[in-house]
């Protein structure tokens, strides 16, 4: 497999941040709540996990590793300053959605994980890619839930009014975690049969190999 | 003392930062197997947010605020959070050798808590839908952070004390874990929606 489309799918899915390693669990219940504001805050996080793996790669060689944490944390504040300023200008609807959680990002365990587990150990290039992914796999998981959440608790998808039927308690944070718990569980079965189906093929595979070498051999020496 | 009721109340039930805010979900998922971690965590993250907000709360009104450079807010605060916590880490294993092994682990993860940001930004904002027509100054700032703290030490010790008891019980493989963490905490939350109905001032 080539080393950029492995990159891609552990990002999107066998290490998807939201489901399979639980972080940035904060701005997830908070925002949910409407499929909308999930949307918005996955691809703040997206534009700005890029953004700070990119620098962050770029710059590997000449941080100091004593002092690497504290870089990490000027360049992602600045980085989320930034955003700030510019999503109040360009799209104030998003900034209000978003409200404290925007702020919150600095102390995001996705962005600051990344950095130190893959961008200070990685080309830019491969950073950019895995920024994206992983961001991308955090927008899906926020959509999907926020979605589920919308529908159920307010009967709309993305502020469209579908039915008028609804149960308040999913638009609320007791919902959130309702629906994040179930959500999580659903995709570890599927993960897990999925894992289940491929190592039962594999052992398959290794008994039907190792009957054909083997019984010439054992032929042979009856 | 209507004001200091109503910030009291706020903190703790009707605004609490895990049920209602969402903030510090993960010392809240991650730390609350255990009802004596959970304690010292819930300890260490009140203390941490109170000398937070009695240094940020002045340096942003009194100096930030003045110069206008109130957008360097994030970059501030995040910084000082940061070397607080190293300095109170430092203190403690001085003065109390005992309570630094009780509670040292859970400092260093303190920083990346979105709890201790939150209630500074938070006390920043508009306070008036809990204070009323009250002016905000540095005091009540302080006494919402501790209050604030103690919610969350509140929840987690609830949190921890069900997840002992859930930890004796098989259940399906997919929701042990955070999952079954997870609904419990939705139990919780809609234990605390009551609150949400105490009419303040």
């Amino acid at each position: 497999m080539n080393k950029y489309s492995k990159i891609t799918l552990d990002g999107l899915i066998y290490q998807n941040p939201t489901f399979m390693l639980v972080l940035g669990t904060c701005p997830t219940l908070g925002l949910i709540k409407t499929a909308s504001g999930a949307a918005g805050m996955g691809l703040t996080v997206v534009v700005i996990l890029t953004l700070s793996n990119i620098i962050i790669s770029a710059l590997r060689k000449i941080i100091p590793s004593q002092v690497r944490i504290p870089a990490y944390i000027v360049i992602i504040a600045t980085l989320v300053t930034l955003a700030r300023m510019i999503l109040e200008k360009l799209m104030p609807d998003l900034y209000d959605t978003l409200g404290s959680f925007l702020a919150l990002i600095v102390v995001n365990c996705i962005i600051l994980g990344r950095a130190e587990a893959f961008a200070s150990k990685h080309t830019v290039v491969e950073s950019a890619v895995d920024g994206i992914a992983t961001g991308l796999g955090f927008t899906a998981a926020l959509t999907i839930m926020g979605i589920i959440c919308e529908f159920f608790g307010s009967g709309s998808i993305f502020g469209l009014q579908i039915m008028s039927f609804k149960i308040a308690v999913l638009a609320q944070p007791a919902g959130a975690f309702l629906v994040y718990g179930i959500c999580i569980a659903i995709f570890v079965y599927i993960m897990d049969n999925i894992e289940r189906a491929k190592r039962i093929k594999k052992n398959k595979a290794l008994t039907h190999e190792t009957l054909a070498e083997n019984t010439p051999v054992g032929a042979e020496v009856a | 003392m209507a004001t200091f009721i109503a910030i009291v109340l706020a903190a703790v039930l009707t605004n609490n930062f895990i049920t209602v805010k969402t903030y510090g979900i993960c010392p809240f998922l991650g730390v609350s197997k255990k009802t004596s971690s959970a304690v010292g965590m819930g300890i260490a993250v009140t203390l941490v947010m109170a000398i937070a907000t009695a240094v940020t709360y002045p340096l942003y009104t009194y100096v930030m605020l003045p110069l206008g450079i109130e957008f360097l807010e994030i970059i501030f605060f995040i910084f000082i959070i940061a070397a607080l916590v190293q300095m109170i880490e430092k203190i403690i294993q001085k003065v109390s050798p005992t309570l630094y092994n009780a509670m040292g682990i859970y400092l260093p993860l303190i920083t990346t808590n979105c709890a201790v940001l939150g209630v500074c930004e938070l006390v920043i904002g508009d306070m008036s839908s809990i204070i009323g027509t009250a002016t905000m100054n540095t005091g009540w700032a302080i006494l919402y952070a501790v209050f604030a703290g103690l919610g969350f030490t509140l929840v987690m010790i609830i949190m921890s004390g069900l997840r002992e008891k859930i930890s004796c019980y098989n259940m399906p493989k997919a929701l042990t874990g955070f999952p079954i963490a997870m609904i419990t905490a939705s139990i919780i939350c809609m234990a605390f929606t009551v609150f949400s109905y105490i009419q303040l001032a």
